[in-house]
């Protein structure tokens, strides 16, 4: 089984730099650039390899790129982000690329930027991934000194040039238009679309923003072709994801796996199965802006286009798993207060909806929910649903919410017959002295 | 004022931004990591050098968890609260730094040694519990491993 992304990864955590990542095969998907490749035919390659992209949407990155005015008239300068503020919950992938192998993010990169003939690239990192930023400082040191960065690419006129930008800690900033607020220097807030940011994005320029492991991905398929992009995956998808697990398993853990691996293989084979003690109820397929997949669930192929609409969607891949020694109302009261907290507040619903939400979950944890508040939460998830907000960030929070109330009622309504926590040993010794 | 040291530092970055204000959040870093904090007239200098004005630039400042518009202990300690690192048990880890400590969340050590201050995720659930002291990140944080990995910063 072939592993590109990951297979020269150090197993003890250090570094790839410049010399050994060149030793193995960086950096040689320039040659195509070098040796006059067009860029019109990577992006016709990148569409035919099925790419979708890795940060949760899963929009094909193929159809993405094509809005990009191209040409001679098209505005300058054009911009490459690449989108790494990783701070969906549950999600670590992208940093175990950045940590291991920072050239890769580099040279996809500039394969990119020459695809879109831009020429200026910002990696946008979260603040608190500090060794990714000192790795990522120097391979982009290293890629200038080597010449793959800062003049031209021998035989052409394309050069590219790129800057790290360590953002400060809002989970709003993964959500593009409100990073291009931010790398702006301006409260990061979501802009109205469209306009798009293909057209118009950071400070009015045409702007492609693309999660790290897209970016990643895309050395190789120049490298290999769509052919052998196709064969990686199980699906229609191409390639393979960068899938992990966290929660009470065995061994929670990242893996690259051919798109499309089911969520039982990642469990049983790869986490080593639930953990002493636990047993499964249920998971968050890709972070938790993710409905909840159960038993039922546990056989259908992980990708991005057969992923069925009436179950949900993969997200980042990185899974969590919800056991039976943990309350489900608990873990959804988690994820609202966590929703609650990085509402950016530009938009009423969110910001006055995610907090009422959170408050009635803690009233079911606290004993004093009525049926009454059942049907309020029920309400939220219908008005905080796609098209009432201004961004995705509400409609998000309210998938695990929704698919909880669905999977998961009578242990909400337990809440409220018993008047209080099955799962807190407060709560009980409460009953027994009432 | 900015120090000289600051004003270089915050010149080199400058140069990556079409325009000054692209720098925000690295200005506020970059003097954060010398004075600790970002104070009203930390606040002033900033936007000064930036050609914003200072409300422009607050705006910006108040909106992140890593730019402190307040002042912390010497060291900060970030605790993953998120859901991976809530199951595996962050609320144990809060409650032995204020046993240790005596801080809450958002509180400062008397001493001015330390700040704890919840975190969201850390992105590394797979080493759940996590916390960040620092830049340091930790993963499997027992309450009991606490005490040796704070032992560190004095």
């Amino acid at each position: 089984m072939e592993r590109p992304l990951t297979q020269h990864l150090h197993q003890d955590g250090t570094a790839r730099f410049l010399r050994e990542y060149v030793e193995t095969g960086g950096y040689r998907s320039l040659q195509r650039i070098t040796t006059g490749m067009a860029p019109k035919d990577v992006q016709r390659l990148v569409s035919e390899s099925g790419l979708r992209g890795r940060g949760g949407g899963g929009f094909p990155t193929g159809t993405k790129w094509s809005f990009v005015p191209m040409g001679p008239d098209a505005s300058k300068p054009k911009y490459i982000v690449a989108n790494g503020d990783e701070m969906e919950p549950g999600t670590f992938k992208d940093r175990i690329l950045m940590e291991g192998d920072p050239h890769g993010l580099v040279e996809g990169m500039i394969m990119a930027g020459y695809a879109l003939d831009a020429e200026v690239g910002y990696i946008f990192l979260r603040g608190e991934y500090h060794l990714s930023a000192q790795r990522l400082t120097r391979a982009i040191a290293e890629a200038y000194d080597a010449g793959y960065l800062g003049q031209p690419l021998p035989g052409t006129t394309f050069q590219f040039n790129l800057h790290l930008h360590s953002s400060a800690g809002r989970y709003i900033c993964g959500e593009e238009t409100a990073l291009i607020n931010a790398l702006e220097g301006k409260r990061a807030v979501p802009r109205a679309k469209p306009p798009f940011p293909q057209t118009v994005g950071l400070w009015g320029q045409p702007t492609i923003v693309q999660n790290v492991e897209t970016l990643y991905n895309l050395p190789h398929i120049m490298n290999h072709g769509a052919e052998w992009y196709h064969r990686l995956s199980r699906t229609q998808d191409g390639g393979t994801k960068m899938y992990g697990i966290s929660g009470r398993v065995t061994n929670p853990g990242w893996w690259e796996l051919p798109l499309g691996t089911t969520a039982r293989e990642l469990l049983e084979r790869h986490a080593g199965g639930m953990a002493d003690g636990a047993r499964f109820r249920g998971l968050l397929p890709g972070g938790i802006s993710t409905a909840f997949m159960i038993e039922e669930h546990l056989d259908l192929p992980l990708d991005f286009s057969s992923f069925p609409s009436d179950v949900g969607r993969l997200g980042t891949g990185t899974m969590i798993i919800l056991d039976d020694q943990t309350c489900p109302v608990g873990f959804v009261l988690n994820l609202e207060k966590f929703f609650a907290r990085e509402s950016c507040g530009w938009c009423t619903p969110c910001r006055e909806g995610l907090p009422w939400v959170a408050k009635l979950l803690m009233a079911f944890e606290e004993g004093r929910a009525t049926n009454d508040d059942l049907s309020l939460l029920e309400m939220h998830t219908k008005w905080l649903a796609p098209g009432h907000t201004f961004c995705g960030l509400a409609p998000g929070a309210m998938a695990p919410l929704q698919s909880a109330l669905k999977y998961f009622r009578e242990d909400f309504e337990r809440h409220i017959t018993i008047g209080g926590c099955p799962w807190s040993k407060k709560s009980a010794q409460q009953r027994v002295l009432a | 004022m900015l120090s000289e040291i600051e004003r270089r530092e915050l010149e080199d970055t400058v140069k990556h931004y079409p325009d000054k204000r692209g720098a925000a959040i690295d200005a506020l870093l970059t003097v954060q990591r010398r004075r600790g904090w970002i104070s009203d007239e930390s606040l002033l200098d900033i936007a000064q050098f930036l050609e914003m004005t200072a409300e422009d630039l607050d705006s910006i400042a108040t909106f992140y968890n890593l730019v402190f518009r307040k002042p912390v202990g010497r060291h900060v300690a970030f605790v993953c609260d998120s859901i991976s690192c809530w199951m595996k048990g962050c609320e144990r880890v809060q409650e032995q730094m204020k046993n240790l400590y005596d801080v809450d969340l958002g509180q400062t050590s008397a001493d001015g040694r330390l700040t704890v201050l919840p975190i969201a995720c850390l992105g590394h659930c797979e080493r759940a519990p996590a916390m960040m002291v620092d830049q340091e990140v930790y993963g499997d944080v027992a309450p009991e491993k606490v005490k040796s990995i704070m032992d560190k910063y004095e």
